[in-house]
């Protein structure tokens, strides 16, 4: 019998050759290592939401393995002792086991909801980064389009996973989302019979919101989050102006090794601050809450933080009934199905809107500052002002409670507000952005301030300046505006001595005064 | 090291079997024929140095915790006292010790992994041009001939028959709506459930009792001047979720308040309350919260959902906030064994509004 003998050094590339025998991947395998990505921190919003989503994938499928989306009437027998013998429904039932009877079944559910709750913020937060650099633009209009869809996505996905555990708030909340549907004109009563499989709450709803939850729409966010990576992948991600940066080039890194490694890190410290949120930071104690009964509800009911704009705009929208015929729209209608209609349809029109109104129809890889676009950045503001006294108002009986106002006060606070608020946050936004701009060109053209006024031989004051570049005549210097930072800060060739280092004790001496230097002529000018 | 080797780098085309290329050449060359320029590069430490034995013993550090903290998770998800006990017990410890042990661990790994990356791994700076624009009017023009070339092959214009039968699988689509769309379809009408509530069928003669949510029946005595509780129909689960729309608010209001509620009752609230006993449905009309936070000194009721107020002694009157309609009153009076009782259903459906609701 012949002995093999066999060479492990020589392993890996001859097996990576029988690879390529089969599958020629050599070519498309180096043009993905190879791959160049750009580097800014505020690229990695985006990423926050996407492993959020990968620990919701993670976390839900372990609590989809004790999970029974039942309406089905039982008494509860768990080790939660302050609610045995309670009536309740199956739901509640194995929501209470997920919490007290499944070893880790706590912190995997506080978990899911902590990284449900970070996934829309990163979503939200990502959104705001995009509009306000342009990222929207000609070629991505398709992938902003995308993500605004995965955010009413994730709405909804969140929404239909806080609605399961069938506890008072979840029944709340599912009672007013039938009273929203309702309100639709001419087929509300036909879509919630139809939905609820009758009257509200009837016995189905669970099962319906379940599959919806855990099957539907996270296969159509998946699908989605992929076609959104994969367009970043193939039309390549923008990038800030700077040197050597142009509208046809990528400056930054390989993805391999150090981009995926940082990714790779980043990932890791997402997934830490989830795990250390779900462990020390209670969330939805639906046993406090105790299960959804019709009659019952308590004061300071509060949805999810992205779903409260909803709930404010709910709480201040007037009493207007419109009513004819024997017909009505009741008022619900308006904040709850026209507003977020306004809401999806207007932003995903937008970057078309913004193409138009600024007669731009070039394809820009270029991001752009937020006070190089003084108009937009106006409209985020006053985007941002909407949404927050939206969400304020969403807490406003919170608010009215521990900072001792009338309600109604909050409330007509917020109906004024919701109109004055955004465009003065318009007004200023762009003034700010305007100044910035202003003062990024007077330190290209002057210099750098450096706090020292010197006293010319006339009497007069001036304020000494470094110049970026070598100036002319009249000190001034031709630097062209890029719309990238400007230093603000004398360098270490300043007036000054570097600043010492150290946070909370210098790490280094501060060199001692020389004391053969002489002090500088033009500064102590009054020497005479 | 960027400028090592520079008498292959600036070649215009690399011999790749050339003895003196390094691997870095042959890297970089791969990258160039990817369009990737490698412009800079350079180790951030001199190998070997002390700032990059540091470095190496911090990633070490890092991977270590983490090996500890999850051996700590692993220890702590078997033996730590689980199982819920009341009051203080160490079980209560549990969730807060795995998160710790398991948030710690995986600090450790991403720091670890960011230390490695961002403080050991070289400095790099790569520039790629990018392709993109529309496709070379040649490619345009060849693809776009090829769909054409596709739509005659088809032939839909040369043979209008075929485009009219086309038509004839609309069917098909609606076949496939039918299914789902049938299946969940549930017309609201008929029965009218969301115009009845629990209390459908109680008449005069024969009324429905009230009850607690423990099913015992509720006497006037029980509820005190300027007092409310919460009632329902005393039905087969007349409690339970099943009738999600006949929770009831039965007020005691003073007498005062019963004199003024009186003197301006609707027309269709005519003889609803019982002596000053007046009994509102539970279920606002605005998006179906119960409105249950009763302010008895001003006698307003508020929805603690959208903070609708309605007014007890004027018809439950909406008086601030989002919602539109009147609290519907359910007529009331005592039976003979003076037990509350409703003598009818009410007489506008309960709930929030909806399109056929005038």
């Amino acid at each position: 019998m012949k002995r093999r003998k066999v060479d492990l050094k020589a392993l890996p590339g001859k097996t990576a050759q029988e690879v390529d025998t089969r599958l020629p991947v050599a070519t498309p395998l180096r043009g993905i290592l190879n791959k160049v990505f750009p580097d800014h921190w505020s690229f990695l919003l985006g990423e926050i939401a996407l492993f959020s989503f990968i620990i919701l994938l993670l976390t839900g499928t372990f609590l989809a393995l004790f999970f029974e989306p039942s309406l089905q009437e039982v008494h509860y027998n768990g080790s939660y002792l302050p609610l045995q013998g309670v009536q309740m429904s199956r739901a509640y039932e194995t929501a209470l086991d997920l919490s007290f009877d499944v070893r880790g079944g706590l912190i995997m559910r506080q978990m899911h909801h902590w990284a449900a709750l970070l996934f829309m913020a990163a979503i939200v937060v990502h959104m705001f980064r995009i509009f306000m650099t342009g990222a929207f633009r000609k070629p991505r209009e398709i992938n902003w389009i995308i993500g605004l869809s995965m955010f009413w996505l994730g709405f909804t996905e969140g929404f239909a996973g806080y609605s399961l555990p069938d506890d008072a708030l979840s029944g709340t909340g599912l009672r007013i989302a039938s009273a929203i549907m309702l309100s639709i004109p001419v087929i509300g009563s036909w879509v919630t019979t139809s939905l609820f499989g009758g009257e509200f709450p009837g016995e189905i709803i669970l099962s319906r919101l379940y599959i919806l939850h855990v099957f539907l729409l996270p296969l159509i966010l998946l699908a989605l989050v992929s076609i959104h990576v994969g367009l970043v992948f193939v039309q390549k991600h923008t990038q800030w102006p700077g040197p050597g940066r142009t509208n046809k080039n990528v400056v930054g890194e390989r993805m391999f090794p150090r981009y995926a490694i940082k990714q790779g890190g980043f990932f890791m410290l997402v997934f830490a601050v989830i795990a250390l949120m779900g462990g020390l930071f209670q969330i939805n104690p639906i046993w406090l809450f105790g299960p959804y009964e019709a009659a019952v509800v308590s004061a300071g009911s509060q949805p999810d933080w992205y779903v409260m704009f909803l709930d404010g705009s709910t709480r201040l929208m007037p009493a207007w009934d419109i009513r004819f015929l024997g017909y009505n729209i009741p008022p619900l209608f308006w904040p709850t199905v026209v507003l977020p209609g306004i809401l999806t349809v207007l932003p995903m029109a937008y970057p078309w809107i913004e193409a138009r109104w600024k007669k731009d129809k070039a394809s820009h890889n270029l991001l752009q500052r937020p006070r190089d676009v003084p108009d937009r950045t106006g409209l985020a503001a006053m985007a941002l002002a909407f949404y927050l006294v939206l969400t304020i108002s969403g807490g406003n009986d919170i608010f009215a409670d521990k900072f001792h106002i009338s309600l109604n006060a909050m409330t007509w606070a917020g109906r004024i507000g919701l109109l004055i608020l955004p465009p003065l946050a318009y007004y200023f936004a762009r003034r700010l952005a305007l100044g910035l701009q202003q003062h990024d060109r007077e330190v290209l053209a002057h210099g750098v301030e450096t706090g020292i006024i010197k006293r010319l031989p006339d009497g007069r004051f001036v304020e000494v300046h470094q110049p970026l570049a070598a100036p002319d005549e009249h000190g001034h210097t031709d630097l062209p505006y890029v719309g990238w930072t400007v230093p603000k800060k004398m360098n270490r060739l300043g007036a000054l001595g570097p600043a010492v280092r150290g946070f909370f004790r210098p790490i280094e001496q501060p060199a001692p005064p020389q004391q053969e230097e002489q002090p500088r002529e033009e500064i102590t000018s009054g020497k005479s | 090291m960027s400028d090592t080797n520079t008498q292959v780098r600036d070649a215009a085309g690399v011999d790749l079997d050339n003895p003196n290329l390094t691997r870095f050449d042959i890297v970089r060359e791969g990258a160039r024929r990817d369009g990737v320029e490698i412009v800079h590069y350079e180790p951030q430490y001199a190998p070997g140095s002390k700032g990059e034995k540091r470095m190496t013993r911090i990633v070490a550090f890092f991977f270590l915790l983490t090996g500890i903290m999850s051996t700590l998770f692993v220890i702590a998800f078997i033996w730590w006292p689980w199982e819920y006990e009341l009051g203080p017990h160490a079980s209560k410890y549990y969730t807060p010790v795995l998160g710790l042990t398991l948030g710690l661990a995986l600090v450790g790994v991403g720091l670890g992994i960011l230390t490695w990356g961002k403080k050991l791994l070289p400095h790099e700076i790569a520039i790629q041009e990018r392709h993109d624009g529309p496709s070379s009017p040649e490619e345009q023009k060849l693809t776009g001939s090829t769909l054409q070339f596709i739509g005659a092959e088809m032939g839909l214009g040369r043979r209008p028959i075929l485009k009219w039968s086309l038509l004839g699988l609309a069917p098909l689509g609606l076949a496939a709506a039918a299914v789902p769309i049938g299946a969940l379809i549930k017309d609201p009408h008929h029965p009218d459930i969301l115009f009845k509530t629990g209390f459908a069928g109680a008449t005069r003669a024969n009324p429905i009792r009230l009850m607690h949510d423990d099913g015992t029946l509720v006497r006037p005595e029980e509820v005190s001047t300027g007092g409310q509780i919460t009632v329902f129909p005393n039905i087969p689960g007349g409690a339970s979720n099943h009738y999600a729309d006949s929770p009831t608010l039965l007020i005691h209001l003073r007498e005062e308040d019963a004199a003024l509620l009186n003197g301006r009752l609707y027309s269709i609230n005519q003889n609803s309350p019982w002596s000053s006993f007046v009994a509102y449905s539970k279920i606002c009309t605005h998006a179906g919260c119960p409105a249950s936070l009763y302010e008895q000194q001003t006698n307003r009721l508020l929805c603690p959902c959208h903070q609708s107020q309605f007014l007890i002694t004027d018809n439950a009157r909406p008086i601030f906030g989002p919602a539109t309609r009147s609290l519907p009153m359910l007529p009331i009076s005592v039976d003979k064994e003076g037990y509350l009782v409703a003598v009818g259903d009410y007489k506008v459906p309960v709930g929030p509004a909806f399109w056929e609701k005038d």
